[in-house]
Protein backbone atom coordinates (compact mmCIF):
# COMPACT_ATOMS: atom_id res chain seq x y z
CA UNK A 1 0.00 0.00 0.00
CA UNK A 2 1.35 3.58 -1.00
CA UNK A 3 1.56 5.91 2.01
CA UNK A 4 -1.81 7.81 2.21
CA UNK A 5 -2.43 11.21 1.21
CA UNK A 6 -1.92 13.79 4.25
CA UNK A 7 -4.40 15.72 5.96
CA UNK A 8 -3.37 15.29 9.19
CA UNK A 9 -1.83 18.45 9.52
CA UNK A 10 -3.45 19.46 12.93
CA UNK A 11 -2.10 16.44 14.75
CA UNK A 12 1.34 16.99 13.13
CA UNK A 13 3.36 18.49 10.54
CA UNK A 14 6.24 17.08 9.16
CA UNK A 15 9.43 18.79 9.53
CA UNK A 16 10.60 20.85 6.91
CA UNK A 17 13.42 19.54 4.87
CA UNK A 18 15.23 23.41 5.46
CA UNK A 19 14.38 22.99 9.05
CA UNK A 20 15.82 19.50 9.24
CA UNK A 21 18.91 20.31 7.43
CA UNK A 22 19.61 22.63 10.00
CA UNK A 23 19.19 21.04 13.21
CA UNK A 24 21.76 17.95 11.70
CA UNK A 25 24.36 20.36 12.59
CA UNK A 26 23.85 20.87 16.39
CA UNK A 27 24.24 17.29 17.24
CA UNK A 28 27.64 14.97 16.26
CA UNK A 29 31.36 16.00 17.36
CA UNK A 30 32.23 18.25 14.26
CA UNK A 31 28.74 19.99 14.48
CA UNK A 32 27.75 22.35 17.54
CA UNK A 33 26.87 19.96 20.27
CA UNK A 34 27.88 21.89 23.77
CA UNK A 35 25.62 22.19 26.28
CA UNK A 36 24.64 26.39 25.55
CA UNK A 37 25.00 26.48 29.75
CA UNK A 38 28.81 25.98 29.09
CA UNK A 39 30.31 29.38 30.37
CA UNK A 40 34.30 28.52 29.84
CA UNK A 41 34.35 27.00 26.40
CA UNK A 42 33.76 27.59 22.71
CA UNK A 43 31.58 24.33 22.23
CA UNK A 44 29.01 26.49 25.23
CA UNK A 45 29.38 29.45 23.57
CA UNK A 46 28.27 28.69 20.23
CA UNK A 47 25.70 26.35 21.28
CA UNK A 48 24.68 29.37 23.06
CA UNK A 49 24.45 31.74 20.57
CA UNK A 50 22.31 29.29 18.19
CA UNK A 51 19.89 28.57 20.85
CA UNK A 52 19.60 33.08 21.48
CA UNK A 53 19.40 33.49 17.94
CA UNK A 54 16.59 30.82 17.71
CA UNK A 55 14.76 32.75 20.74
CA UNK A 56 15.16 35.70 18.49
CA UNK A 57 13.29 33.86 15.67
CA UNK A 58 10.43 32.57 17.27
CA UNK A 59 9.76 36.14 19.33
CA UNK A 60 9.85 37.80 16.04
CA UNK A 61 6.66 35.65 15.17
CA UNK A 62 4.87 36.66 18.12
CA UNK A 63 6.09 40.38 18.03
CA UNK A 64 7.69 39.26 21.56
CA UNK A 65 10.77 40.45 23.32
CA UNK A 66 13.26 37.44 23.20
CA UNK A 67 13.51 37.68 26.91
CA UNK A 68 10.04 36.69 27.52
CA UNK A 69 10.20 32.76 25.44
CA UNK A 70 10.75 29.80 27.70
CA UNK A 71 12.02 26.86 26.17
CA UNK A 72 9.62 24.09 27.19
CA UNK A 73 9.27 20.08 25.95
CA UNK A 74 6.32 21.15 23.79
CA UNK A 75 2.73 22.96 24.42
CA UNK A 76 1.44 20.10 26.76
CA UNK A 77 4.50 21.58 29.32
CA UNK A 78 4.11 25.07 28.53
CA UNK A 79 0.23 24.52 29.44
CA UNK A 80 0.85 22.87 32.23
CA UNK A 81 3.97 25.62 33.11
CA UNK A 82 1.53 28.46 32.68
CA UNK A 83 -1.44 26.98 34.57
CA UNK A 84 -0.41 25.06 37.64
CA UNK A 85 2.78 28.36 37.64
CA UNK A 86 0.66 30.93 37.94
CA UNK A 87 -2.25 29.42 39.73
CA UNK A 88 0.52 28.37 42.43
CA UNK A 89 1.99 32.09 42.31
CA UNK A 90 -0.61 34.04 42.77
CA UNK A 91 -2.99 31.22 45.17
CA UNK A 92 -2.94 33.85 47.85
CA UNK A 93 -5.16 36.69 45.41
CA UNK A 94 -7.72 34.05 45.20
CA UNK A 95 -8.32 30.46 43.91
CA UNK A 96 -10.51 30.80 41.16
CA UNK A 97 -9.77 29.99 37.46
CA UNK A 98 -11.47 30.02 34.16
CA UNK A 99 -11.39 27.96 30.99
CA UNK A 100 -13.38 26.85 28.38
CA UNK A 101 -15.29 23.49 28.01
CA UNK A 102 -13.55 23.33 24.43
CA UNK A 103 -10.46 23.36 25.30
CA UNK A 104 -7.50 20.83 24.92
CA UNK A 105 -6.46 18.15 27.32
CA UNK A 106 -3.55 19.80 28.85
CA UNK A 107 -5.07 22.08 30.09
CA UNK A 108 -8.38 20.85 31.09
CA UNK A 109 -6.83 18.00 32.63
CA UNK A 110 -4.54 21.11 34.14
CA UNK A 111 -7.44 22.90 35.69
CA UNK A 112 -8.85 19.32 37.25
CA UNK A 113 -5.49 18.92 39.02
CA UNK A 114 -5.76 22.30 40.23
CA UNK A 115 -9.79 21.50 41.62
CA UNK A 116 -8.37 18.48 43.45
CA UNK A 117 -5.89 21.30 45.28
CA UNK A 118 -8.51 23.57 46.09
CA UNK A 119 -8.69 25.79 43.30
CA UNK A 120 -12.07 26.59 41.77
CA UNK A 121 -12.28 25.94 37.96
CA UNK A 122 -15.58 27.43 35.66
CA UNK A 123 -15.83 25.68 32.92
CA UNK A 124 -17.21 28.16 29.74
CA UNK A 125 -20.15 26.53 27.18
CA UNK A 126 -18.91 27.81 23.69
CA UNK A 127 -21.58 29.18 21.66
CA UNK A 128 -22.70 26.81 19.06
CA UNK A 129 -20.66 27.98 16.80
CA UNK A 130 -17.68 26.97 19.22
CA UNK A 131 -16.61 30.65 19.90
CA UNK A 132 -16.96 31.72 23.75
CA UNK A 133 -19.31 34.63 24.60
CA UNK A 134 -17.46 37.51 26.08
CA UNK A 135 -20.79 38.06 28.53
CA UNK A 136 -20.49 35.01 29.48
CA UNK A 137 -17.10 35.14 30.52
CA UNK A 138 -17.69 38.78 31.95
CA UNK A 139 -20.04 37.17 34.17
CA UNK A 140 -18.01 34.25 35.15
CA UNK A 141 -15.31 36.42 36.85
CA UNK A 142 -15.19 36.94 40.08
CA UNK A 143 -12.91 38.73 42.65
CA UNK A 144 -11.24 35.77 43.74
CA UNK A 145 -10.87 34.58 40.00
CA UNK A 146 -6.79 34.72 39.33
CA UNK A 147 -6.43 32.96 35.64
CA UNK A 148 -8.12 32.68 32.59
CA UNK A 149 -7.10 30.33 29.88
CA UNK A 150 -8.68 30.09 26.52
CA UNK A 151 -7.24 28.99 23.31
CA UNK A 152 -6.40 31.14 20.41
CA UNK A 153 -7.53 28.09 17.79
CA UNK A 154 -9.16 25.08 18.56
CA UNK A 155 -7.28 21.97 17.53
CA UNK A 156 -11.01 19.73 16.48
CA UNK A 157 -12.85 22.91 14.60
CA UNK A 158 -10.25 24.89 13.99
CA UNK A 159 -12.21 28.49 14.79
CA UNK A 160 -10.44 31.29 16.37
CA UNK A 161 -11.39 32.41 19.42
CA UNK A 162 -11.42 36.92 20.24
CA UNK A 163 -8.33 36.85 22.14
CA UNK A 164 -7.52 40.64 21.56
CA UNK A 165 -11.27 41.46 22.74
CA UNK A 166 -10.69 38.55 25.88
CA UNK A 167 -7.26 39.97 26.69
CA UNK A 168 -8.97 43.54 27.29
CA UNK A 169 -10.92 42.05 29.22
CA UNK A 170 -9.01 40.26 31.68
CA UNK A 171 -6.85 42.79 32.12
CA UNK A 172 -9.24 45.57 33.08
CA UNK A 173 -10.05 43.02 36.07
CA UNK A 174 -6.23 42.59 36.48
CA UNK A 175 -6.82 38.79 36.15
CA UNK A 176 -4.01 37.11 34.15
CA UNK A 177 -4.81 35.67 30.45
CA UNK A 178 -3.25 32.40 29.44
CA UNK A 179 -3.74 31.12 25.79
CA UNK A 180 -2.65 28.19 23.97
CA UNK A 181 -1.67 28.83 20.24
CA UNK A 182 -0.16 25.91 19.24
CA UNK A 183 -2.82 25.63 16.59
CA UNK A 184 -2.64 29.10 16.12
CA UNK A 185 0.52 30.07 15.32
CA UNK A 186 1.64 30.30 11.56
CA UNK A 187 -1.06 30.84 10.71
CA UNK A 188 -2.59 33.68 12.56
CA UNK A 189 -1.27 36.66 13.46
CA UNK A 190 -0.05 36.91 16.62
CA UNK A 191 1.23 40.99 17.89
CA UNK A 192 2.16 40.72 21.73
CA UNK A 193 2.53 44.19 21.64
CA UNK A 194 -0.94 44.75 20.70
CA UNK A 195 -2.68 41.79 22.11
CA UNK A 196 -3.07 41.78 26.48
CA UNK A 197 -2.06 38.28 26.89
CA UNK A 198 0.44 37.51 29.45
CA UNK A 199 1.12 33.78 28.91
CA UNK A 200 1.45 32.03 25.76
CA UNK A 201 1.86 28.03 25.06
CA UNK A 202 3.39 27.31 21.32
CA UNK A 203 4.67 23.97 19.53
CA UNK A 204 7.84 23.44 17.22
CA UNK A 205 5.88 20.31 15.70
CA UNK A 206 2.47 21.78 14.80
CA UNK A 207 4.74 24.22 12.75
CA UNK A 208 6.70 22.28 10.65
CA UNK A 209 9.56 22.02 13.42
CA UNK A 210 10.36 19.04 15.52
CA UNK A 211 8.31 17.24 18.10
CA UNK A 212 9.40 17.26 22.04
CA UNK A 213 10.00 21.24 21.77
CA UNK A 214 7.70 23.70 22.78
CA UNK A 215 7.49 27.53 24.49
CA UNK A 216 5.96 29.59 27.22
CA UNK A 217 6.32 33.29 26.34
CA UNK A 218 6.04 34.77 29.59
CA UNK A 219 5.29 38.86 29.92
CA UNK A 220 7.70 41.00 30.89
CA UNK A 221 5.27 44.45 30.64
CA UNK A 222 3.83 44.11 32.80
CA UNK A 223 5.70 41.65 34.56
CA UNK A 224 3.67 37.77 35.01
CA UNK A 225 5.43 35.51 37.85
CA UNK A 226 5.10 31.38 37.29
CA UNK A 227 6.03 29.06 40.06
CA UNK A 228 8.95 26.64 38.80
CA UNK A 229 7.29 23.04 37.90
CA UNK A 230 10.83 21.37 36.77
CA UNK A 231 13.72 22.08 39.71
CA UNK A 232 17.27 21.45 38.88
CA UNK A 233 19.63 24.05 37.37
CA UNK A 234 17.87 27.27 37.50
CA UNK A 235 18.05 26.96 33.41
CA UNK A 236 15.29 29.77 31.90
CA UNK A 237 15.89 31.94 34.36
CA UNK A 238 14.55 29.67 37.18
CA UNK A 239 11.38 29.04 35.32
CA UNK A 240 12.20 25.86 33.50
CA UNK A 241 15.25 23.76 34.60
CA UNK A 242 16.99 21.10 31.96
CA UNK A 243 19.85 21.40 29.67
CA UNK A 244 18.22 22.79 26.74
CA UNK A 245 18.19 20.44 23.86
CA UNK A 246 20.06 22.65 21.13
CA UNK A 247 19.15 20.70 18.35
CA UNK A 248 15.57 21.12 18.91
CA UNK A 249 15.73 25.13 19.81
CA UNK A 250 17.54 25.46 16.76
CA UNK A 251 14.64 23.64 14.61
CA UNK A 252 12.23 25.45 16.43
CA UNK A 253 13.35 28.67 15.61
CA UNK A 254 14.15 27.72 12.39
CA UNK A 255 10.66 26.70 11.47
CA UNK A 256 9.04 29.77 13.20
CA UNK A 257 11.18 31.93 10.75
CA UNK A 258 10.45 30.40 8.08
CA UNK A 259 6.25 30.52 9.23
CA UNK A 260 7.23 34.70 9.37
CA UNK A 261 8.67 34.95 5.91
CA UNK A 262 5.88 32.14 4.02
CA UNK A 263 2.89 32.40 6.47
CA UNK A 264 1.17 35.00 4.40
CA UNK A 265 1.27 33.34 0.80
CA UNK A 266 0.73 29.86 2.54
CA UNK A 267 -2.63 30.54 4.13
CA UNK A 268 -3.73 32.52 0.75
CA UNK A 269 -2.94 28.84 -0.85
CA UNK A 270 -4.39 26.63 1.69
CA UNK A 271 -7.25 28.71 2.27
CA UNK A 272 -7.86 28.63 -1.48
CA UNK A 273 -7.70 24.40 -1.37
CA UNK A 274 -9.91 24.57 1.83
CA UNK A 275 -12.39 26.22 -0.30
CA UNK A 276 -12.21 24.10 -3.00
CA UNK A 277 -12.75 21.27 -0.24
CA UNK A 278 -15.77 22.66 0.93
CA UNK A 279 -17.23 23.27 -2.38
CA UNK A 280 -16.59 20.04 -3.96
CA UNK A 281 -19.01 18.63 -1.15
CA UNK A 282 -21.42 21.55 -1.60
CA UNK A 283 -24.14 19.25 -3.28
CA UNK A 284 -24.35 16.99 -0.76
CA UNK A 285 -27.18 15.47 1.53
CA UNK A 286 -26.70 16.30 5.39
CA UNK A 287 -23.08 17.84 5.30
CA UNK A 288 -22.25 20.05 8.32
CA UNK A 289 -19.64 21.83 9.11
CA UNK A 290 -18.92 21.96 12.46
CA UNK A 291 -18.02 25.67 14.28
CA UNK A 292 -17.97 28.65 12.43
CA UNK A 293 -16.28 28.79 9.18
CA UNK A 294 -15.75 32.65 8.96
CA UNK A 295 -13.94 33.05 12.31
CA UNK A 296 -11.40 29.80 11.48
CA UNK A 297 -7.86 29.04 10.44
CA UNK A 298 -7.36 28.26 6.61
CA UNK A 299 -6.20 24.71 6.83
CA UNK A 300 -8.83 23.66 9.02
CA UNK A 301 -12.34 21.56 7.82
CA UNK A 302 -14.60 19.58 10.38
CA UNK A 303 -17.57 18.08 8.81
CA UNK A 304 -20.06 15.84 10.00
CA UNK A 305 -21.53 13.36 7.35
CA UNK A 306 -24.93 12.85 8.86
CA UNK A 307 -26.16 9.01 9.38
CA UNK A 308 -22.60 7.43 8.69
CA UNK A 309 -20.21 6.11 11.36
CA UNK A 310 -16.59 7.80 11.30
CA UNK A 311 -14.25 5.04 12.07
CA UNK A 312 -16.57 3.13 9.41
CA UNK A 313 -15.95 5.73 6.96
CA UNK A 314 -12.17 6.09 8.17
CA UNK A 315 -12.09 2.52 7.26
CA UNK A 316 -13.48 3.41 3.50
CA UNK A 317 -11.16 5.77 2.85
CA UNK A 318 -7.63 4.41 4.25
CA UNK A 319 -6.00 6.20 1.12
CA UNK A 320 -6.39 9.18 3.33
CA UNK A 321 -5.42 10.50 6.48
CA UNK A 322 -7.91 11.86 8.53
CA UNK A 323 -8.92 11.79 11.82
CA UNK A 324 -12.26 11.30 13.33
CA UNK A 325 -14.33 12.76 16.01
CA UNK A 326 -16.07 9.03 16.55
CA UNK A 327 -14.45 7.10 19.25
CA UNK A 328 -15.27 3.59 18.20
CA UNK A 329 -12.18 2.48 19.45
CA UNK A 330 -11.48 3.86 22.82
CA UNK A 331 -13.03 2.03 25.59
CA UNK A 332 -15.38 4.77 26.39
CA UNK A 333 -17.43 5.06 23.23
CA UNK A 334 -17.80 8.84 23.46
CA UNK A 335 -17.28 11.08 20.93
CA UNK A 336 -15.67 14.04 21.04
CA UNK A 337 -15.52 16.12 23.68
CA UNK A 338 -15.25 19.12 21.79
CA UNK A 339 -18.44 18.53 19.34
CA UNK A 340 -20.33 17.59 22.33
CA UNK A 341 -19.87 21.04 23.63
CA UNK A 342 -20.57 22.93 21.11
CA UNK A 343 -24.23 21.16 21.35
CA UNK A 344 -23.84 18.59 18.23
CA UNK A 345 -25.97 15.51 18.63
CA UNK A 346 -24.17 12.46 19.15
CA UNK A 347 -25.36 11.06 15.67
CA UNK A 348 -22.84 14.31 13.91
CA UNK A 349 -20.76 13.62 16.59
CA UNK A 350 -19.68 10.60 15.61
CA UNK A 351 -20.13 10.92 11.85
CA UNK A 352 -17.24 13.80 12.62
CA UNK A 353 -14.13 13.94 9.90
CA UNK A 354 -11.08 16.58 10.61
CA UNK A 355 -9.78 17.61 7.39
CA UNK A 356 -6.50 19.44 7.89
CA UNK A 357 -4.32 20.57 5.23
CA UNK A 358 -0.58 22.01 4.90
CA UNK A 359 2.57 23.08 3.19
CA UNK A 360 2.34 19.76 1.33
CA UNK A 361 -1.34 19.32 0.01
CA UNK A 362 -1.81 19.73 -3.46
CA UNK A 363 -4.93 20.44 -6.07
CA UNK A 364 -4.99 16.88 -7.01
CA UNK A 365 -5.38 15.66 -3.45
CA UNK A 366 -8.01 17.90 -2.74
CA UNK A 367 -10.12 16.44 -5.98
CA UNK A 368 -9.39 12.97 -5.21
CA UNK A 369 -10.55 13.51 -1.67
CA UNK A 370 -13.71 15.35 -2.94
CA UNK A 371 -14.35 12.06 -5.31
CA UNK A 372 -13.54 9.55 -2.80
CA UNK A 373 -15.54 10.77 0.57
CA UNK A 374 -18.54 11.24 -2.11
CA UNK A 375 -18.39 7.59 -3.60
CA UNK A 376 -17.72 5.84 -0.08
CA UNK A 377 -20.62 8.10 2.14
CA UNK A 378 -22.81 7.20 -0.83
CA UNK A 379 -22.24 3.39 -0.04
CA UNK A 380 -22.10 3.71 3.56
CA UNK A 381 -25.78 5.56 3.52
CA UNK A 382 -27.18 2.79 1.41
CA UNK A 383 -26.02 0.46 4.37
CA UNK A 384 -27.03 3.13 7.54
CA UNK A 385 -30.63 2.33 8.44
CA UNK A 386 -30.34 5.73 10.15
CA UNK A 387 -30.05 6.89 6.62
CA UNK A 388 -33.57 5.01 5.47
CA UNK A 389 -35.20 6.08 8.45
CA UNK A 390 -33.97 9.70 7.42
CA UNK A 391 -35.37 9.27 4.36
CA UNK A 392 -38.99 7.81 5.53
CA UNK A 393 -39.01 11.32 7.43
CA UNK A 394 -38.76 9.71 10.62
CA UNK A 395 -36.84 12.31 13.18
CA UNK A 396 -34.36 10.13 14.78
CA UNK A 397 -34.69 12.36 18.30
CA UNK A 398 -38.06 10.99 18.75
CA UNK A 399 -37.23 7.09 18.96
CA UNK A 400 -36.63 5.66 22.14
CA UNK A 401 -32.83 3.68 21.83
CA UNK A 402 -31.71 1.43 24.08
CA UNK A 403 -28.14 2.76 24.75
CA UNK A 404 -26.07 -0.04 25.30
CA UNK B 1 -6.37 -0.05 14.43
CA UNK B 2 -5.42 -3.47 12.27
CA UNK B 3 -8.75 -5.47 11.22
CA UNK B 4 -8.85 -9.25 10.99
CA UNK B 5 -9.02 -10.20 6.85
CA UNK B 6 -12.69 -11.38 7.73
CA UNK B 7 -13.79 -8.00 9.16
CA UNK B 8 -12.14 -6.40 5.82
CA UNK B 9 -13.98 -9.05 3.71
CA UNK B 10 -17.07 -8.47 5.30
CA UNK B 11 -16.43 -4.54 5.52
CA UNK B 12 -15.76 -4.73 1.74
CA UNK B 13 -18.57 -6.89 0.37
CA UNK B 14 -21.63 -7.00 3.09
CA UNK B 15 -23.62 -10.08 2.52
CA UNK B 16 -27.46 -9.66 2.50
CA UNK B 17 -28.06 -5.65 2.84
CA UNK B 18 -31.33 -4.59 2.60
CA UNK B 19 -34.87 -4.05 3.84
CA UNK B 20 -37.77 -6.03 4.15
CA UNK B 21 -41.04 -5.05 4.59
CA UNK B 22 -42.08 -5.28 7.68
CA UNK B 23 -45.72 -5.65 7.19
CA UNK B 24 -44.87 -8.98 5.44
CA UNK B 25 -46.52 -11.77 7.66
CA UNK B 26 -43.33 -14.48 8.35
CA UNK B 27 -40.98 -10.71 8.57
CA UNK B 28 -39.21 -10.78 11.86
CA UNK B 29 -37.54 -6.71 12.54
CA UNK B 30 -34.91 -6.34 15.28
CA UNK B 31 -33.21 -3.07 15.54
CA UNK B 32 -30.74 -2.71 18.41
CA UNK B 33 -27.92 -0.13 19.72
CA UNK B 34 -27.84 3.56 19.43
CA UNK B 35 -27.01 6.60 17.53
CA UNK B 36 -25.38 8.11 20.87
CA UNK B 37 -23.42 4.72 21.02
CA UNK B 38 -22.08 5.15 17.48
CA UNK B 39 -24.08 1.76 16.49
CA UNK B 40 -27.25 1.40 14.99
CA UNK B 41 -28.15 -3.04 13.61
CA UNK B 42 -31.37 -3.48 11.64
CA UNK B 43 -32.03 -7.37 11.17
CA UNK B 44 -34.70 -8.45 9.63
CA UNK B 45 -35.52 -12.22 9.49
CA UNK B 46 -38.33 -13.91 7.08
CA UNK B 47 -39.73 -17.46 8.43
CA UNK B 48 -41.08 -19.79 6.14
CA UNK B 49 -44.08 -22.13 7.29
CA UNK B 50 -41.95 -25.05 8.86
CA UNK B 51 -40.06 -22.42 11.39
CA UNK B 52 -37.17 -21.55 9.19
CA UNK B 53 -35.38 -19.03 8.30
CA UNK B 54 -35.46 -18.72 4.38
CA UNK B 55 -33.82 -15.19 4.22
CA UNK B 56 -32.41 -12.48 6.97
CA UNK B 57 -31.54 -8.87 5.87
CA UNK B 58 -29.60 -6.30 7.47
CA UNK B 59 -28.60 -2.51 7.52
CA UNK B 60 -26.18 -1.14 10.16
CA UNK B 61 -24.51 2.07 11.01
CA UNK B 62 -21.34 1.65 13.38
CA UNK B 63 -17.30 1.02 12.43
CA UNK B 64 -16.21 -1.72 10.47
CA UNK B 65 -16.47 -4.53 13.22
CA UNK B 66 -20.94 -3.73 13.50
CA UNK B 67 -20.93 -3.87 9.80
CA UNK B 68 -18.97 -7.37 9.55
CA UNK B 69 -20.81 -8.53 12.72
CA UNK B 70 -24.21 -8.05 11.38
CA UNK B 71 -23.72 -8.62 8.04
CA UNK B 72 -22.11 -12.40 9.28
CA UNK B 73 -25.38 -13.10 11.16
CA UNK B 74 -27.28 -12.66 8.62
CA UNK B 75 -25.45 -15.67 6.80
CA UNK B 76 -25.58 -17.65 9.87
CA UNK B 77 -29.13 -17.77 10.06
CA UNK B 78 -30.47 -18.47 6.87
CA UNK B 79 -31.55 -21.76 6.73
CA UNK B 80 -31.79 -22.18 10.49
CA UNK B 81 -34.72 -22.72 12.78
CA UNK B 82 -35.59 -20.16 15.17
CA UNK B 83 -34.37 -22.16 18.11
CA UNK B 84 -31.19 -22.95 16.18
CA UNK B 85 -30.63 -19.26 15.21
CA UNK B 86 -31.54 -17.98 18.95
CA UNK B 87 -28.49 -20.00 20.27
CA UNK B 88 -25.28 -18.20 17.86
CA UNK B 89 -23.53 -16.79 20.69
CA UNK B 90 -21.87 -13.40 20.51
CA UNK B 91 -18.42 -15.51 21.22
CA UNK B 92 -18.55 -17.73 18.01
CA UNK B 93 -19.42 -13.96 16.30
CA UNK B 94 -16.32 -12.46 18.07
CA UNK B 95 -14.27 -15.62 17.29
CA UNK B 96 -15.17 -16.34 13.69
CA UNK B 97 -13.87 -12.37 13.15
CA UNK B 98 -11.08 -11.77 15.46
CA UNK B 99 -12.73 -8.89 17.04
CA UNK B 100 -10.53 -7.18 19.36
CA UNK B 101 -11.66 -6.84 22.91
CA UNK B 102 -12.77 -3.08 22.19
CA UNK B 103 -15.31 -4.40 19.33
CA UNK B 104 -16.40 -7.22 21.91
CA UNK B 105 -19.52 -5.14 21.77
CA UNK B 106 -20.26 -5.42 18.15
CA UNK B 107 -20.46 -9.11 18.42
CA UNK B 108 -23.04 -8.78 21.24
CA UNK B 109 -25.16 -6.10 19.10
CA UNK B 110 -25.11 -8.67 16.49
CA UNK B 111 -26.36 -11.34 19.10
CA UNK B 112 -29.05 -8.89 20.60
CA UNK B 113 -30.48 -8.25 16.84
CA UNK B 114 -30.94 -11.91 16.05
CA UNK B 115 -33.20 -12.21 19.33
CA UNK B 116 -34.62 -9.12 19.29
CA UNK B 117 -35.94 -10.18 15.77
CA UNK B 118 -36.95 -13.59 16.34
CA UNK B 119 -38.82 -12.18 19.35
CA UNK B 120 -40.44 -9.76 16.74
CA UNK B 121 -41.73 -11.84 14.62
CA UNK B 122 -43.20 -14.59 17.80
CA UNK B 123 -44.96 -11.24 18.94
CA UNK B 124 -46.13 -10.90 15.37
CA UNK B 125 -47.44 -14.66 15.02
CA UNK B 126 -49.35 -14.67 18.33
CA UNK B 127 -51.19 -11.12 17.84
CA UNK B 128 -52.81 -12.25 14.25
Amino acid sequence: MSSPIYLDYSATTPVDKRVADKMCHYLTMDGTFGNPASRSHKYGWDAETAVEQARADVAALINADAKEIVWTSGATESDNLAIKGAAHFYSKRGKHIITAKTEHKAVLDTCRQLEREGFEVTYLDPQEDGLIDLADLEAAMRDDTILVSIMHVNNEIGVIQDIAAIGELCRSKKIIFHVDAAQSAGKVEIDLQKLKVDLLSLSAHKVYGPKGIGVLYVRRKPRIRIEAQMHGGGHERGMRSGTLATHQIVGMGEAFKIAKEEMASENKRIHALRDRLLKGFEDMEELYVNGNLEQRVPHNLNLSFNFVEGESLLMAIDTLAVSSGSACTSASLEPSYVLRAIGRNDELAHSSIRFSLGRFTTEEDVDYTIKLLKEKVEKLRLLSPLWDMYKDGIDLSTIEWAAH
Amino acid sequence: MAYSDKVMDHYENPRNVGTMDNDESGVGTGMVGAPACGDVMRLQIKVDEQGIIEDAKFKTYGCGSAIASSSLVTEWVKGKSLEEAGQIKNTDIAEELALPPVKIHCSVLAEDAIKAAITDYKEKQSDS
